[in-house]
């Protein structure tokens, strides 16, 4: 029942935006025609009716989310991190302060780490992106996330899956060789629980045990 | 978020061309500073031109000078093997700037078109003339620990945050820009502009110009070159104040020397009488200490940036000492 519930649901989703756009279509076409007609060549002039639809548009978009094509429509304002979070019930990717100063965001694009939170997901497509649910190899852990839990790299966990994300990346690039540059290279990740130590020798570790490129 | 209008730009010319057709647009590159913006509210464009498909990321050696191409972002001019041997310092001062993260995203378009991150100008109900034009600045007697002591006005204390700036300042670098009346070069030290009565205007590029690439001719910094940051962490902060140096020695001597600030001014601010007094002086202690003094001309606290007047010379002493150690 409850899958039926949603269903429904997804569908008038779907449908929703031609029907707004009639809707707001007719609706100006009406505040128009209240208009006297000098206003109302103005009107058909700059076309205005067209560019209120057009405002509250959504786009479709397509992206490939841990390895599953998505094909969506989205207002143009909606960011990747809100995508993952609302659309895609894809909820390890953290929403720290939505603003590009804690990390807790970060998911990979197209192999590179970035922030979610000040990615327009428009801007996404055709994107691969790689999320925290998407590093395990069925229920075999991803390095990374077993050596987190052997150092404890963590305490409340709510920074973890941008932390882990950050550390794969990395190890990667390449910016890992030693303790300080773990450290200057994962410091756009915020742990205010202070887990820095612990989460350096979770990288310190996977990077030496040689288990990523 | 206020929505907007989305449209991608598939050449240079269409991206001009639809910005001057809208006067609320705005094009967007990495949108590290842009989307954070709109999210409060500073500035709320109806649309976005999309100039990320566009190929403007090459980063090549011409003849006497390397061109940037102004969407290559910040981590691959950093960590460019070009870059790397001919303008490490360069290197540096992207490596100082913000996050990895930040860094993958970051055009260098972008980072020059990126706002202060004063307080004032961030919080709307606060009254800033960079944000809202005559609404009087919050900063000038307020907080102001972070802001300028250089180049200030009535009007606006603000600091430009870039790093990367700092040091395209010093290494005399150009910006290349198509507008609808064609093309057009700046002088990097005359992009971005001090606020005078008009702080709304960072710089001097038009509203429908676009930057497509900035340059840099040869020199002999390769070497003795430092990028200092002085901040309240050690990484991923803004900067308190920041010195790009560069020095050219031989024999002691020194040839040739380049300095410029962060964190000081409303513009990346170049220190041409500090670098004209190094020139053909012995790579000194003292010799950096006078230069200091020299920089310091004009400087002017507002309370709580009053430490940024003794920290300013001890900044420039400690990065050209380890720039001359290398």
């Amino acid at each position: 029942m409850a899958k039926n519930n949603t269903h429904s649901s997804h569908e008038e989703q779907q449908g929703a935006n031609p029907g707004r756009r009639d809707f707001l279509k007719k609706s100006t076409l009406l505040t128009a025609l209240a208009l006297s007609p000098p206003s109302l060549m103005a009107a058909s002039d700059n076309k205005w009716d067209e560019k209120l639809s057009e405002y509250f548009e959504t786009v479709p978009l397509s992206l490939e989310v841990n390895g599953k094509k998505q094909t969506l429509n989205i207002e143009p304002r909606v960011t990747l991190l809100d995508l993952l979070r609302e659309q895609l019930q894809l909820t390890g990717t953290k929403k720290g302060c939505d603003h590009g100063q804690c990390g807790a965001c970060t998911v990979h694009v197209n192999g590179t780490r970035v922030l979610s939170c000040l990615s327009l997901a428009v801007m996404q497509q055709d994107a691969k992106v790689t999320t925290i649910e998407g590093i395990a190899s069925g229920k075999k852990l991803h390095p990374m996330q077993e050596a987190f839990i052997k150092h404890d790299g963590f305490q409340c966990g709510y920074c973890t899956p941008g932390q882990i994300m950050s550390g794969i990346a990395c190890i990667s690039e390449g910016h890992a060789n030693s303790r300080d540059e773990i450290r200057e290279y994962m410091s756009g990740n915020i742990c205010r629980c202070g887990a820095y130590h612990n989460i350096v020798n979770a990288i310190e570790e996977v990077k030496e045990g040689g288990q990523l490129s | 978020m206020k929505n907007f209008q989305l449209v991608r730009a598939s050449s240079q010319q269409s991206a001009v061309a639809s910005i001057a057709k809208d006067t609320e647009a705005k094009f967007i590159g990495g949108g590290t500073n842009l989307v954070d913006l709109m999210k409060k509210m500073v500035t709320t464009p109806d649309r976005l031109i999309d100039i990320t498909g566009l190929d403007l990321k090459k980063i090549e050696a011409l003849q006497g000078k390397t061109r940037i191409g102004a969407l290559a972002k910040n981590t691959q001019v950093a960590e460019d093997a070009l870059i790397k041997q001919k303008h490490p310092l360069l290197s540096l001062a992207l490596g100082a700037g913000a996050s990895q993260q930040i860094r993958n995203m970051a055009t260098v378009g972008g980072n020059m078109m990126q706002r202060t991150r004063c307080s004032y100008f961030y919080n709307t109900d606060m009254p800033c003339n960079k944000r809202i034009p005559k609404s009087g600045c919050g900063a000038k007697e307020g907080y102001n620990r972070m802001h300028a002591i250089f180049g200030t006005s009535d009007s606006c204390i603000a600091v430009h945050p870039s790093d990367m700036c700092v040091a395209l300042a010093a290494l005399d670098a150009t910006v290349f820009v198509e507008g609808p009346k064609g093309d057009r070069q700046i002088k990097f030290t005359d992009f971005h502009r001090l606020p005078g009565t008009t702080p709304e205007k960072d710089n001097t590029l038009e509203r429908n110009e676009l930057i497509v690439a900035i340059e840099i001719p040869d020199n002999n910094f390769s070497k003795n070159v430092h990028y200092l940051k002085v901040r309240d962490r050690s990484s991923y902060a803004f900067a308190l104040v920041s010195v790009a140096a560069a020095l050219d020695i031989s024999g002691g001597k020194i040839n040739a020397a380049r300095l410029a600030m962060g964190g000081v001014a409303h513009k990346p601010w170049r220190l041409t009488d500090a670098e004209n007094y190094l020139t053909g002086k012995p790579a000194t202690a003292a010799t950096f200490a006078a230069a200091a003094q020299l920089a310091m001309k004009g400087a002017k606290g507002y309370g709580d940036n009053n430490f940024k007047l003794k920290l300013v010379p001890n900044s420039i002493v400690e990065a050209l000492t380890i720039a001359a150690s290398k």
